[in-house]
């Protein structure tokens, strides 16, 4: 095999949203690109609510729209506060989410990364399945040439490795490039498809056509631990889930379990669960340690994209979208450098980090820097405390009962009070704000 | 030596499902695999690779997407793989198949060099007849092994080949002049798994392809639903046995319990205790 001592121009590891963004576009441009994913087929070790986001997959491929399994276009996003008898609510449902390229879709993950896939295969890219990727490959300078797999056989040469391997970085880890992701910066999420007929999804969440909804919820549901609750409607499906901080359930002794039980047997959400039948359940590791968590993302012969590189945006739920971005820039970076017929060093990768800075993705991030460490430090307050009390608020308020208003409001205020001190709320807006600006 | 080896993209039966009002098996978004029975086949053929140099060449009649099966055996270090595929052939029964899959096999002698062997699976887990193997066998007129546990000796100077052949009471140990059709038994080995040569080859070998036309097929009638006389009646899912495992407990040490376990089995199957005593009498006098 003649080619085998050829380097590849560039080797992809890992098939996800990042990897195959990395791998479509610079095998579109003409690399020779070799991509190695350890699962059976793209997709089918990959987990996500999923929420599909337009703009960052458009950037790659413009009509995506045309072919790619898409399930629901989101017209409405609920927000949801809970407490463990309600929930107080935000909804936004406009029909100007009816477009005609609608800006975000659900969509089931397993087909949508096979789809993804076989555009990676007809650009020109070779794709491996079922090979795992052990540990990259060094020069004695450290610059890393290649990859070892779990296959006999020589190890595989490449001018650049895009690690887009995922949440746990092991080959990073391996080679020595990252240390370990730490549990106070990984929530662990579990999920359930339930399905229904479409025309009952389409009347109990007030639907037409392919219009979908979007629930986020936080509070109670999550026992007094850093995180949240979702419900996404597909096609002929629900998805439905929670997910928390690694290091509070480890604390907490609360199963994902017990947790995704209570959540679906909350008063708010069973109604809309009712006469389903589940058909999968999955569990995935989110990275959301936000800015400060974001590893070393560049070396000699090595870029990190995606989970991997802790590219989510937790407040605002994004992930594939910045895993797409980070991939899509990478290639770019690489494209760039081989046709300049330049090194692929340390000096020279590092301009994916100030291409990165120059997108949503490094933006985002930074924005947002000090939040997952606040509402993990005050998650007794804001995924406890204060939903309770919003919650309290709202009920009081609304209960028609004799009582005059201006003894609700006082009630409330007192309520308020009694629960966290003036100081402690002020505080705790404070560094919110601050946290968000 | 030339081997091919025919192989069928079948639903992951552990995934599949039957639609509780209709009964019928529901075959939208099931994963398919490789036909288990097949992969031991396909590693027979590899390990007389390994030993002789031999080429092996997969063979499948599906729909296109069959190819993504065959590129699979391509990385456990098959050589060749070949997609017949055409919409005349759906709904083939397997007097259908067989045919079609003849001409095909006939077609690989003419284009890559006959083969001295065929290989298949004992049978499918989709369609469960094992007819298909004996059905080629026949249509080419080679000698035919089925039911083959183990391939003790290959003599490619006399060429022939002697194998074990499980059958009813016992092993057979029979010994077949080329070429022949061997269809393999469960068990009989354990898939391999390719080198990172393999693997890159099989990402890169294109799949070859055939239509009816081009293995030779001119009576279309032959093929698919026209050319196939089975009729299926009606598919339900059998009940579920009434009856569930028990377990024994007894006081006391093995024997104790061993003895408990064969008078409960005796009280349940009254018959087995009285043909026990017979063979026991005409073994211990």
């Amino acid at each position: 095999m003649g080619q085998f001592d050829k380097p590849f121009d560039a080797i992809v590891v890992g098939a996800g949203p990042s990897g195959n963004a990395a791998a479509y576009v610079m095998a579109r441009e003409g690399l020779n690109v070799l991509q190695i994913e350890r699962g059976e087929y793209s997709g089918s070790k990959n987990v996500q609510g999923a929420i599909l986001y337009s703009d960052a997959l458009e950037k790659i491929i413009p009509d995506f729209r045309e072919e790619a399994p898409l399930e629901r276009h989101v017209i409405e996003q609920r927000m949801w506060m809970m407490d463990d008898a309600s929930h107080s609510g935000m909804h936004y449902r406009s029909n100007d989410f009816n477009e005609e390229k609608p800006n975000r879709y659900t969509i089931l993950r397993a087909q949508f990364d096979k789809w993804f896939s076989s555009k990676v295969k007809e650009a020109g890219a070779l794709v491996l399945y079922e090979t795992t990727v052990t540990e990259l490959v060094k020069d004695l300078s450290g610059k890393v040439i290649g990859v070892r797999t779990d296959r006999q056989g020589a190890p595989i040469m490449a001018n650049v490795v895009i690690l887009a391997e995922g949440v746990n970085g092991l080959v990073g880890q391996r080679s020595g490039l990252r240390p370990e992701v730490g549990a106070d910066t990984v929530a662990l999420a579990v999920k359930e498809m339930h399905f229904l007929p479409r025309e009952t999804i389409e009347a109990r969440f007030n639907l037409k056509g392919n219009e979908g909804v979007v629930i986020e919820a936080m509070g109670t549901i999550t026992k007094g631990m850093t995180g949240t609750g979702f419900l996404y409607t597909n096609e002929e499906s629900i998805s439905v889930g929670i997910g928390c901080i690694v290091s509070d359930f480890a604390t907490s002794g609360v199963t994902p379990n017990e947790l995704l039980e209570a959540f679906k047997a909350h008063p708010s959400i069973k109604p809309l669960l009712e006469g389903s039948e589940v058909k999968e359940y999955a569990a995935h590791l989110i990275p959301e340690g936000g800015y400060k968590a974001i590893p070393q993302l560049t070396g000699a012969g090595w870029v990190v994209v995606g989970d991997a590189g802790q590219f989510v945006n937790a407040v605002h739920r994004e992930g594939s979208n910045l895993a797409m971005t980070t991939g899509r820039v990478a290639a770019e970076t690489v494209i760039a450098l081989t046709r300049k017929r330049e090194e692929m060093s340390a000096a020279n990768l590092a301009d994916y980090e100030k291409r990165l800075g120059e997108t949503f993705v490094m933006k985002d991030l930074k924005k947002y820097k000090g939040i997952p460490e606040l509402l993990h430090r005050k998650k007794g307050a804001f995924f406890g405390a204060y939903p309770q009390l919003v919650s309290q608020a709202m009920q009081t308020w609304f209960r028609v009962d004799g009582v005059d208003k201006v003894s609700k409001e006082k009630a409330i205020y007192s309520n308020f009070r009694k629960t966290r001190t003036l100081r402690g709320m002020m505080g705790d807006a404070f560094r919110l704000v601050m946290a968000w600006r | 030596m030339h081997i091919v080896v025919c192989i069928k993209q079948v639903p992951d039966s552990a995934q599949i499902r039957v639609h509780p009002v209709t009964n019928t098996i529901m075959r939208q978004g099931v994963p398919t695999i490789i036909n288990p029975y097949d992969l031991f086949a396909l590693e027979e053929a590899l390990r007389l690779k390994d030993k002789f140099g031999a080429t092996v060449t997969v063979l499948t009649m599906g729909p296109p997407t069959a190819a993504d099966s065959l590129r699979k055996t391509l990385t456990f270090g098959a050589d060749r793989a070949v997609l017949l595929t055409d919409r005349y052939f759906a709904g083939s029964d397997t007097l259908a198949t067989s045919y079609a899959l003849s001409m095909a096999l006939g077609k690989i002698a003419e284009e890559f060099g006959k083969p001295e062997i065929i290989f298949t699976g004992k049978q499918t887990i989709d369609g469960d007849t094992a007819q298909v193997g004996p059905g080629i066998a026949k249509r080419l007129g080679y000698n035919q092994l089925t039911y083959i546990a183990r391939i003790s000796e290959v003599d490619l100077d006399a060429a022939t080949i002697r194998v074990e052949r499980r059958a009813e009471g016992g092993v057979q140990d029979l010994v077949s002049s080329f070429p022949v059709l061997i269809t393999m038994l469960e068990a009989s080995n354990e898939m391999r798994r390719g080198t990172i040569e393999n693997a890159l080859g099989a990402a890169r070998a294109e799949v070859v392809t055939w239509n009816a036309e081009a293995v030779g097929i001119e009576d279309l009638t032959k093929c698919g639903l026209r050319g196939s006389p089975t009729i299926v009646k009606k598919v339900f899912a059998p009940t579920a046995r009434a009856e569930k495992a028990e377990i024994v407990e007894a006081e006391g040490g093995v024997d104790a319990k061993a003895a408990a376990l064969v008078e409960a089995i005796f009280a349940k199957a009254p018959g087995i205790e009285g043909d026990l005593l017979e063979l026991a009498g005409e073994h211990y006098v």
